[in-house]
């Protein structure tokens, strides 16, 4: 044992004397000084702190996860939008484009009609030509056949169709490009004279 | 005495080491500090008076469990082998504030006649049975309360230490000085002082635990209308 005095015996063990009172008192006064002064406070401010932090970063911690849904939400709403928008578009060029197929088949079809016009019309004017021209060309030869008929004896109703068959004849021969000659119209004149 | 002046310096060198550069993320020293006052301010205080109550006393409970356990441990300690609680000067002094702490509170929450009838009149008892009851609630509330906290303590430490100064001398003189034959029984005190030793560690941290939580539920006697 450390202590220089002596070991109370008897009812002495539960009688303080007085430097134990003393010493007594004078430890436990240091440590309720240390304890109230410095300790706990100390420990009381870092426990509070520590608390403060931790509610500052749930509070943190949930405003982060409100902040990431709602951009969440917008990211989802312009998607949304954008794809809308997409579709109107796709529908838009679907329809300009049926529009633009039917308006080239429309314009092809006038063109292919005014062409044909153009064609018949065309062709409606050679024939007008060629009618005019035939006409005229007939009429010289249907005058000079009537005047051959009438330079023949028109009696003979033989002879008539002798004269029409030969001009028709030369008609033909004129046709055939072989120029005929006009002796030998001459000679069967002669012959028939 | 010296005993108790160098387990308080040790007790407080020990603390200020743990808390000098108390930090938010505590490290292992802090941490375990930490954890020995919220088992006072939880497990003992807070539990027995209620949180909201409790606050203005968790201080002094604080230092009433810390002195109790450091002396108490200091029985344990070689060269110093004597608990500052095993003398009854410390555990008087500690049962004092105590008892001076749960009067002025139950004075000064009811007012002291309120106080006085509250603790010594039980409720609800025939009047004929007070005047039987009255002295032994006074007895209970002015004598044994203080006095057996104060003794519990003081009893269990002296017990612990003569237990390990008997093993102790036991096993010194039975291997020096026994005859042969009885030499061995030498190994059996050894062995029982080193149990003896580990359970005294045990009975520290109980008899301060003891201490503080009684120290707690006579205080919360007094915080309360009557019982």
């Amino acid at each position: 044992m450390t202590t220089a005095h002596e070991t109370p015996t008897g009812i002495g063990i539960f009688i303080p004397p007085v430097y134990d009172w003393f010493w007594s008192l004078l430890v436990t006064a240091i440590i309720a000084v240390f304890f109230f002064k410095y300790l706990l406070p100390k420990l009381n401010a870092i426990l509070d702190e520590r608390a403060a932090k931790i509610e500052g970063g749930i509070a943190l911690a949930e405003k982060v996860q409100a902040e990431a849904a709602e951009a969440k939400a917008q990211t989802k709403a312009e998607l949304d939008e954008a794809r809308t928008v997409a579709a109107g578009i796709k529908e838009e060029a679907t329809a300009d484009g049926a529009a633009i197929v039917a308006e080239a088949r429309a314009k092809a079809q006038a063109e292919a009609a005014r062409i044909i016009e153009t064609a018949h019309r065309q062709i409606e004017a050679e024939r007008a030509a060629a009618v005019v021209s035939l006409r005229e060309e007939v009429g010289g030869l249907a005058t000079e056949l009537a005047s051959r008929i009438v330079g023949e004896s028109l009696a003979d109703e033989a002879r008539q169709s002798r004269v029409i068959d030969r001009f028709l004849e030369e008609l033909d021969a004129g046709l055939d490009g072989t120029p005929q000659p006009a002796a030998a119209t001459a000679d069967t004149e002669a012959d028939q004279g | 005495m010296f005993v108790r002046l160098i387990v308080t310096g040790a007790l407080l060198l020990l603390l200020w080491l743990a808390v000098r550069k108390a930090k938010l993320v505590p490290g292992r020293g802090q941490s375990a500090v930490e954890m020995a006052l919220d088992f006072v301010r939880v497990q003992i205080v807070e539990q027995t008076l209620g949180k909201e109550r409790a606050k203005p006393f968790v201080g002094m409970f604080t230092v009433i469990f810390f002195t109790i356990l450091a002396m108490n441990l200091a029985g344990v300690v070689p060269f110093l082998n004597i608990a500052g609680t095993s003398r009854m000067g410390l555990p008087a002094l500690l049962a004092i504030w105590v008892f001076i702490t749960y009067l002025v509170v139950g004075s000064r929450t009811h007012g002291v006649g309120r106080y006085l009838k509250n603790s010594l009149v039980p409720s609800g008892v025939p009047w004929p049975m007070l005047i039987l009851l009255i002295p032994i609630e006074a007895l209970q509330v002015f004598v044994i309360r203080p006095v057996t906290l104060a003794l519990r303590l003081v009893a269990n430490m002296m017990a612990g230490h003569i237990m390990l100064v008997l093993c102790f001398v036991g096993t010194h003189t039975l291997f020096l000085y026994a005859d042969a034959v009885l030499k061995p029984l030498g190994a059996l005190t050894f062995a029982a002082g080193i149990a003896i030793t580990l359970f005294e560690v045990f009975v520290a941290g109980l008899q301060a635990f003891i201490f503080t939580l009684l120290s707690a539920v006579y205080l919360n006697f007094a915080l309360d209308d009557g019982h």
